[in-house]
């Protein structure tokens, strides 16, 4: 019988720097003060349960689950797929993973987006779904085009999508990005350059996975998530186990 | 040489930028997709415990109230217990114990209901004041920001609250804690959140 126990610490060299000048957004929502480090309470092992009954079956089909009955979006097709695993390398099953793009034109389904990209009426951009017993989990989506962003005039988004993901305690909580393997925007990216660590970087680039393509329909990537891992106490008298 | 460590490395975070919407509320957005969107309902209609309403802004640097953010809170019941495999115990049908809000497009203010959470376990054997941990995102901010809300009318169980006694800043700790206002049809606390500037609110690396 396992517990779930303390977090490792979070290695937030791997993570972007809060205020980075370059993302302009960043300089008046960075906290000035450093942060007060928490030796993990129930407070933090803890964390929102998820289950069947929360979302739909389709809800993980970007391809239709805006769509009019017999259309689709349009865009290159593609299939976004992978585990989410902890630092210890175990699956976090049943965990919820949202997700939230702009269409292949770069344009997001917002009231506050007003890019000259047209909308896609049969394109909602966003998905969810559950993890399954193995940490796997997958959405069918197009690839999303980039974007212009007032940050400096001629700033570029790569083509991303936006990924929430909760794990089994609330200090796992992370929302992050996938890139795509071979955009020349991603070095170029204010908001990518925000992380120091290039093989952090790397760890958010997609890769082409032609082994779970789908031919004559859909191209696949593959993007496994890691979340912190944790120490799991094996017996009440050890506590510190691992 | 030596051996291997087998671990990973965490995912870096990035922003969610202005449109988190989108995925986590969309009928914000403007358009209608889900059967349901998540975390609208707290603690569900059988919650033991006094009903509160908690509101507040989240202010950035140059003293205006941020616009794109959302905000997760993760909460016990009254009885102290989280709705967790390791949360302590059961709890009513229907607590959650999580909810997101975002802030209001025009004025920031972002507002929610539940139960005020009792006191939980503390690592040392020193219990927990009641407390409301929340986690904001939003444009500019690169990784979430993790704080905490205490209430004021719990003053005494705030004094020997091991968290807050871990800020070295008595002055700070008052960042945390929201003041009652008995007006209205329901307790409402005011938390707001300073990202910058004076009276900083204190935010933790958990």
């Amino acid at each position: 019988m396992t517990k779930p126990g303390e977090f490792y610490p979070r290695n937030r060299d791997i993570h972007p720097v809060s205020l980075s000048p370059g993302y302009k957004s960043s300089v008046t929502r960075s906290p000035r003060l450093a942060l007060v480090s928490l030796q993990s309470t129930i407070s933090e092992q803890t964390g929102p349960v998820f289950g069947a009954d929360d979302i739909d079956a389709g809800d993980n089909d970007l391809l239709t689950n805006y769509a009019a009955p017999g259309q689709s979006p349009i865009g290159e097709r593609i299939i976004l797929h992978g585990h989410v695993l902890d630092e210890n390398v175990r699956p976090v099953p049943n965990t919820l993973v949202e997700i939230w793009q702009a269409n292949a034109g770069g344009r997001y389904r917002h009231k506050k987006d007003t890019y000259l990209a047209p909308i896609d009426p049969n394109f909602g951009g966003c998905g969810r779904t559950l993890t399954d017993e193995n940490g796997y989990f997958f959405f069918r989506t197009v690839m999303p085009g980039a974007y212009p962003w007032r940050n400096h005039a001629n700033n570029w988004r790569p083509a991303h999508i936006h990924v929430s993901i909760f794990g089994s305690g609330f200090a796992q909580r992370l929302i992050t990005q996938c890139y795509f393997e071979g955009d020349p925007l991603i070095p170029l990216c204010p908001i990518v350059q925000t992380i120091p660590d290039q093989n952090a970087i790397e760890q958010l680039v997609a890769r082409l996975d032609l082994n779970a393509t789908i031919p004559l329909d859909s191209v696949a990537y593959k993007f496994d998530i890691i979340l912190r891992g944790r120490r799991s106490t094996l017996f009440e008298n050890r506590p510190e186990g691992n | 040489m030596v051996q291997a460590l087998k671990y990973l490395s965490e995912t870096a975070s990035q922003t969610a930028g202005p449109y988190v919407h989108i995925g986590l509320s969309p009928g914000a957005a403007g358009f209608d997709i889900y059967r349901q969107e998540l975390g609208h309902d707290i603690c569900g209609p059988n919650a033991k415990g006094e009903r509160i309403r908690v509101t507040g802004v989240i202010i950035d640097g140059t003293g205006a109230p941020i616009k794109d953010a959302m905000l997760e809170v993760w909460q016990a019941n009254a009885d102290g217990v989280y709705a967790h495999p390791g949360g302590g115990g059961p709890v009513e049908d229907g607590f959650r114990g999580w909810g997101r809000v975002i802030t209001d497009f025009e004025t920031g203010e972002w507002t929610f209901e539940s139960v005020k959470p009792g006191n939980t376990a503390g690592s040392a054997g020193t219990p927990q004041a009641p407390h409301l941990n929340l986690w904001i995102v939003a444009r500019g901010i690169n990784v979430g920001l993790n704080t905490r809300m205490y209430f004021a009318d719990e003053a005494e169980a705030n004094t020997i609250d091991p968290v807050l006694n871990l800020i070295e800043w008595e002055s700070r700790r008052a960042t945390l804690i929201a003041d009652r206002d008995v007006l209205g049809d329901l307790p409402t606390y005011r938390f707001d959140i300073r990202l910058q500037g004076d009276n900083e609110t204190v935010f933790f690396d958990v």
